[in-house]
């Protein structure tokens, strides 16, 4: 394919796609019925849901009028299984196989609206029809998953009716790598793994660098308990970062590129390895790629269960075959990455957001954010709230946005009492500074981080001190042991922690623990280790109350921790 | 030649054939090791020898890669897999006392397999459910939102 016939594909594909924008096609079908496949959807029971809904349609002969498509997760698992019909955007929740009959009786056949299976808003009381009116969505804005959802993951057709591959088409027709990296540096796009590093200037550092090979990685370990949105993308839109890695090899000046992605993840290795497989066959990646004598693969690499792989270096001595531990920076990687070679590594959100970028320009995505925080973040917003799931909201909102307006509030009524961000590297948000705007720089102040975007919201049942054992536990279990700081202090951590929540401890352990945590975080080699200690030094600077509770008198406020020892019989 | 190794049943021609692909290669170790560990059910001792020939590498070099990880395992797995989500969402949702039910009910600690080979029990850390918490897998199915005292009906259904 050329960048002429990718064009007239993507006229062809739009379409076929007009249904969902509440138009009438001309292909005949009436109907769109949008069935989430979003592994949330699959443990939900949509499977089922959808065979009913395939032979239903088949047994009254609508066949030729109504489409069943599988997306890719919508975003809100809670309401699940969940399917969405156009042109009318019509969102049911909670489907089951008896009511997919229903819904091809009384929709499809007689177009009437079910209101048992609409979103009734809890606020106003009032049913929600389409899904864009449904505060959850209504509230967020969605850059990144703009297509989780929308299309059918597996169908490049309906990818580049979405502008797919436009961007790359534009980038290999202009045939200059500087203005690419230029853009994305204008963007203000920084690295939504966590660290938050501005990617335009990773890419140009990488373009300078001698030597090659030069490769390009993708790193989708997503591994911080408690986030999914790598998943997500990788599962609903893989294109979307194929592409971003396409237009990213063509700035740093690669030829090859990997995909890491944890094995945990089956849906989205299948997912992604299939729209590898689409995109080669169509003459989007490969060699000379659309016609411009640009070559450049990709391979997916599966992980095989070890947190630290999340760490870019340990990440690449993985795909080497090696054991995934860390090695110091400098050099990084877009000096000596891969194989030795000058590699630029990026996170799934980030690539996701390059084909954007390029496609609407660096200015425009520039003006969405803060000052030094751009663009959105997609969140993985689950614990003690109402409406769990994906969630993206430009950068600059405030937690209370987030945990209220779209999570719909704390679950059963209960007062909220921390928000953790960044999962075992970040820290607990007490809930007074729920009105403070997300950045990377106003988390960091608050003792937490970004991270990859990891939201577990707390109530008031949430004991911090067991919070803080459950990710020292998590982290002293993931070490990888090179160095000694992490692999011994998170151990002795994990053990005082275990002590105080058996009602074993004495004031002296908590000064300790505070001690280690301040050892660990300067001194440990990699970003798993100097991060490790935040949840104990955040939760021991706001919530020194409950450390002293269980020392002094030897009770779990909350009634979370096992305080097994009986007070008479601890020795002093 | 079918193998018959630990009652169970593989092509080891195939796989040997596949280990045969990245002669040379260290580099291709893991996707090799994964798929031993997917074809045999754990990493037996001969094939992890016939890994370290082909590939160049020691056998030292191979025991020490495969360890790292925790998807490899060197002893034979049950024919069920449970997997336990102990992620945050789903530690805070209760996975302790599904974990408890669990281990109760099967008579064996996390990580550990029925001495009949039915089931394998193993906590993981996030499965990347967990608006669904908490979560179990048995093989390929998802359980969500487990009660610990269903616990017992959700295992009856596999033989």
């Amino acid at each position: 394919m050329n960048i002429q016939q990718l064009t007239e594909m993507r006229e062809v594909a739009r379409q076929k796609l007009l249904v969902r924008s509440g138009e009438l096609p001309k292909d005949g079908y009436k109907y769109h019925v949008l069935v989430c496949g979003g592994t949330g959807c699959v443990s939900s029971g949509c499977k089922a849901v959808r065979d009913t809904l395939i032979d239903e349609i088949k047994n009254r002969g609508l066949e030729e009028k109504v489409r069943v498509i599988v997306t890719g997760c919508l975003g809100p698992c809670n309401m699940g299984p969940i399917v969405t019909i156009y042109p009318e955007g019509t969102f049911y929740q909670h489907v089951n196989p008896d009511d997919a009959v229903y819904i091809v009786r009384e929709h499809l056949e007689n177009g009437r609206h079910i209101e048992g299976l609409m979103y009734r808003s809890p606020e106003t009381g009032k049913l929600q029809d389409r899904w864009e009116e449904i505060d959850y969505f209504r509230n967020q804005m969605r850059l990144v998953l703009r297509n989780c959802g929308f299309i059918d993951p597996l169908s490049l057709e309906e990818y580049i009716a979405r502008d797919g591959y436009a961007a790359l088409a534009a980038v290999l027709e202009a045939g200059s790598p500087e203005k690419v990296i230029e853009e994305i540096t204008s963007s203000g796009l920084r690295g939504r793994g966590g660290a938050g590093f501005p990617t335009g200037l990773k890419w140009g550092f990488v373009r300078k660098a001698p030597g090659t090979p030069k490769y390009v990685v993708c790193n989708g370990d997503e591994g911080d308990p408690g986030a999914f949105m790598d998943r997500s993308v990788l599962e609903g839109d893989p294109h979307s970062v194929l592409e971003g890695m396409v237009i990213g090899a063509f700035a740093v000046g690669a030829s090859q590129g990997y995909a890491y992605i944890r094995a945990e993840y089956p849906l989205a290795i299948k997912n992604f390895s299939y729209a590898i497989e689409q995109a080669r066959l169509n003459g989007l990646l490969g060699k000379d790629i659309l016609g411009t004598g640009f070559d450049f693969d990709v391979e997916v690499r599966v992980g095989a269960g070890a947190f630290v792989c999340g760490e870019e270096t340990a990440l690449l001595e993985s795909i080497m075959g090696r054991r995934g531990e860390p090695r110091p920076r400098p050099p990084f990687p877009a000096q000596e990455g891969l194989f030795g070679k000058p590699t630029t590594i990026n996170n799934v959100e980030t690539w996701a957001n390059v084909p954007l970028i390029i496609h609407r320009g660096g200015d425009w995505y520039a003006s969405i954010g803060t000052e030094k925080s751009k663009g959105t973040k997609v969140f993985a917003l689950a614990g003690k709230v109402n409406n769990t799931g994906l969630v993206e909201v430009p950068l600059g909102t405030t937690l209370r946005q987030v945990i209220f307006d779209i999570g719909g509030g704390v679950a059963g009524g209960k007062q909220l009492k921390a928000v953790q961000t960044g999962g075992p590297s970040g820290g607990a948000i007490p809930a007074k500074y729920v009105d403070v705007p997300i950045s990377y720089e106003s988390l960091a102040e608050l003792g937490s981080i970004m991270g990859s975007g990891g939201m577990i919201v707390l109530d008031e049942d949430s004991c911090m001190v067991d919070l803080a054992r459950f990710f020292m536990d998590f982290v002293q279990d993931e070490s990888c042991g090179k160095c000694t700081p992490c692999r011994i202090g998170t151990r002795r951590m994990s053990e005082i922690l275990t002590k105080l929540t058996q009602g074993r401890g004495t004031p002296e352990d908590v000064e300790l623990l505070i001690e280690l945590a301040n050892v660990v975080k300067n001194s440990a080699l990699c970003g798993l280790g100097q991060t490790a200690p935040n949840p104990v030094l955040s939760t021991t600077n706001n919530y020194r109350d409950e450390y002293d509770a269980h020392v002094k008198d030897r009770k779990c406020p909350t009634g979370v921790c096992p305080m097994r020892v009986a007070p008479s019989r601890v020795r002093k | 030649m079918a193998c018959c190794q630990d009652h169970q049943h593989y092509d080891r021609d195939a796989l040997i054939s596949f280990i045969e692909g990245y002669r040379g290669q260290p580099s291709g170790l893991i996707q090799v090791l994964s798929r031993i560990q997917q074809t045999v059910g754990y990493l037996p001792k001969d094939l992890l020898a016939v890994t370290s020939e082909r590939l160049d590498l020691s056998l030292t070099e191979v025991y020490g890669t495969a360890s790292f990880y925790a998807f490899f395992t060197f002893r034979p797995r049950g024919r069920h897999g449970i997997t336990l989500c102990n992620g945050t969402a789903c530690y805070v949702k209760g996975a302790g006392q599904v974990l408890e039910s669990l281990e109760q009910e099967l008579n064996i600690r996390a990580g550990d397999t029925t001495s009949d080979r039915k089931y394998s029990l193993d906590v993981v850390r996030c499965i990347g459910c967990c608006a669904l918490a908490p979560v179990i897998t048995i093989d390929e199915d998802v359980y969500a939102g487990v009660d610990p005292e269903k616990v017992p009906e959700i295992l009856g259904k596999y033989e």
